[in-house]
């Protein structure tokens, strides 16, 4: 997945600033374009075709059966399901967290500001990892679990935990900029003309947000879907059942089976175009509003 | 609607923005709040608003203690400094907010909606938004917002601040007309004194969180209370005095003072057309120096040096005068002065006479 972050510009800020003109000579300009484009070239444009080319090697019905495979379907259908869940929660979350942080000054509201990057910070691995410790059979929650026959890890709840958790900073780190740029004086003048918490928010903070936040959700979505470390940890890759896109495609690919690991691998990068091209449409949104 | 306020302090960490504050707003009068910045006057205006609750004291409208009531209940019409327009929603629906939050039928809305935009002379703006106008009228949309439902009484935050000179004289007088129209409670916050002196019935000085005077504005230009309103109001000349003996003394110069308690040393307050410029010597006058002629709207003023009283000295004087005296710079002069001012430490002001 693509770590890269675009900075949504405070509103007002020139989208477009004239550049001046340079008077490097035209062979500096010449090689650093070329250096720059080599660079994109050969790291970002040839594995891009090479995985097409290898998911499309055997023809297109090979293709379709690799991806029309039940066990595939089953992981795509789990990648949309965990991500279905984890970004409304980190919508809510990462709405109220925001909020917070923009418009109280409370104590412990630096941790909270450090606590929401930590999972930036953190190997996903690591992250997977302490779910196990905590959720697991042999985990610190494990035996009440178990006795109440709840199953977390190796099981739905503990991939939608792995993902909320690996994403949860995309919304927030969003809207805390956005909603601090913003400040909070249309909201008092909707409460001196009556409305209440609720038709405050609905009314003028949603709108006023709405773009800043639908780019952390699409952040979100394409790292929740494309997340591996965290989730490999507290799958347990059972076939068809705990196995998410980029799980199916490890596995694949670990049994020699190259054509139908890239040809599902094709549909994760199809979907990160996707989102990158929503990325630079809402981008711009943000940037006007 | 009478606003009462009795007592109200607020305190923002160790800043005292607001201390012992008591006044009155009788109903359907324009008010002003005058003060520098950090005096209190907006921290004020939002407890009346119900935005700050205040540490102690209280306030009420036509009786009714506002404490009672959230921001929400209160129906107070509040115009922010900054507008505070809704950005995503045109004039109509910013000034239709009001209304809609308190779900009335629609036709009522409209209504009204149309009947303020008459109002502020906006009717074909309707469908621009907030960053489609200019900042007058911006300005009226957020009046027009705060009217919608009808407030019990007005607030306004520096309503005229980020405007140009001239969109802002016109507001002023705009404003003024339509209290005469509406009558409404207002109150309004400025630190321009030009403008709470054209608009307000009364004024109401501020400084430190505290009220310093309250008067109709020609009351406390005429008869201030104390030092802080003899230097807020206009410019005057502060000349340094000893006083003893019914006399205060500045530089070679005495002047007799009716009476004076406090302090062996103070303060000399002169109004710049309070000073008498001649050509020719009368008994008391003081010698002095032009300066510097300086036009202004109606007249000269006129920067004098005085080594009589170890100081400078501005004197305004009206254009007949003026021309009458043809004044350049370096002439010798003679100054009387008509009224001069001495403030006792937390006393009413000694009427003092050159």
């Amino acid at each position: 997945m693509i770590e890269a972050r675009a900075v949504a510009a405070p509103a007002g800020a020139p989208a477009n600033a004239p550049v001046a003109a340079n008077d490097e000579p035209a062979w500096v300009r010449r090689i650093v374009i070329a250096v720059a484009i080599g660079f994109v070239g050969l790291f970002v444009l040839v594995p891009l075709a090479a995985v097409f080319g290898e998911a499309f090697r055997r023809g297109i019905a090979a293709y379709g059966r690799a991806i029309t495979d039940p066990v595939a379907l089953s992981a795509v259908k789990l990648t949309f399901l965990a991500a279905g869940i984890a970004v409304p929660l980190n919508v809510v979350f990462g709405v109220a967290a925001s909020w917070a942080i923009a418009r109280f000054r409370f104590p412990g509201r630096s941790i909270l500001i450090t606590l929401i990057d930590l999972p930036l910070a953190v190997s996903p691995v690591i992250a997977g990892m302490v779910f196990v410790l905590l959720f697991g059979r042999q985990g610190l929650l494990g035996p009440w679990l178990s006795a109440h026959g709840i199953q977390v890890i190796f099981a739905l709840p503990g991939i939608v935990l792995a993902t909320t958790f690996v994403t949860f900073p995309f919304v927030a780190r969003e809207l805390i900029p956005l909603m601090e740029a913003q400040g909070a004086e249309e909201e008092e003048a909707a409460i001196v003309l009556g409305a209440t918490g609720w038709q405050t928010f609905l009314r003028v903070t949603l709108p006023k947000i709405k773009w800043g936040l639908l780019y952390g959700v699409v952040l979100c979505t394409a790292r929740a879907m494309g997340e591996f470390g965290a989730v490999s940890v507290v799958s347990g890759h059972i076939r068809g059942r705990t196995n998410t896109l980029p799980l199916h495609v490890e596995i694949l690919y670990n049994e020699y089976e190259y054509q139908a690991a890239f040809a599902v691998a094709s549909l994760l990068v199809l979907l990160a175009l996707a989102s990158l091209v929503a990325r630079r449409v809402i981008a711009r949104r943000v940037e006007t509003t | 609607m009478t606003i009462e306020v009795r007592g109200l302090s607020k305190q923002f960490g160790k800043f005292a923005a607001l201390d012992n504050v008591s006044l009155d707003v009788p109903g359907g009068s324009l008010v002003a709040l005058l003060g520098p910045s950090g005096s209190g006057k907006t921290t004020l205006l939002r407890i009346l608003a119900g935005l700050e609750r205040p540490d102690a004291g209280f306030a009420r409208i036509d009786g009714l203690d506002l404490a009672s009531q959230s921001a929400r209940q209160r129906n107070i019409g509040l115009v922010f400094q900054h507008y505070a327009l809704f950005r995503h929603l045109d004039v109509y629906e910013n000034i239709a907010f009001a209304l809609r939050v308190r779900k009335r039928p629609r036709a009522e809305v409209d209504a009204r909606v149309r009947e303020l935009l008459a109002l502020i002379q906006l009717e074909s703006f309707e469908r621009r938004l907030p960053s489609q106008l200019s900042g007058g009228q911006r300005q009226r949309v957020a009046l027009a917002r705060a009217l919608a439902a009808r407030p019990r009484v007005l607030l306004l935050d520096e309503p005229f601040g980020a405007l140009d000179a001239q969109v802002r004289a016109e507001l002023r007088s705009w404003l003024r007309r339509l209290h005469d129209e509406i009558h409404l409670t207002t109150v309004f916050v400025t630190h321009d004194q030009d403008e709470a002196f054209e608009v307000a019935d009364r004024v109401v000085v501020m400084n430190h969180g505290k009220v310093e005077q309250i008067g109709a504005p020609a009351e406390v230009f005429e008869h201030p209370a104390n030092d802080f309103v003899m230097r807020f109001l206009g410019h005057v000349n502060v000349l340094d005095a000893e006083f003893a003996d019914g006399h205060a003394r500045i530089g070679e110069v005495r002047l007799a003072v009716a009476e004076h308690r406090g302090d062996s040393h103070g303060r000399v307050y002169v109004r710049p057309h309070d000073v008498e410029v001649a050509r020719t010597r009368a008994d008391g006058a003081i010698p002095a120096r032009v300066v510097r002629v300086t036009p202004l709207s109606g007249g000269l003023k006129v920067d004098l040096s005085v080594p009589a009283l170890g100081s400078r000295l501005r004197a305004d004087l009206d254009w007949e005068r003026g021309t009458a005296l043809g004044l350049r710079d370096g002439d010798d002069v003679f100054l009387s002065l008509r009224r001069a001012r001495v403030f006792a430490q937390g006393e009413a002001p000694v009427a003092a006479v050159a």
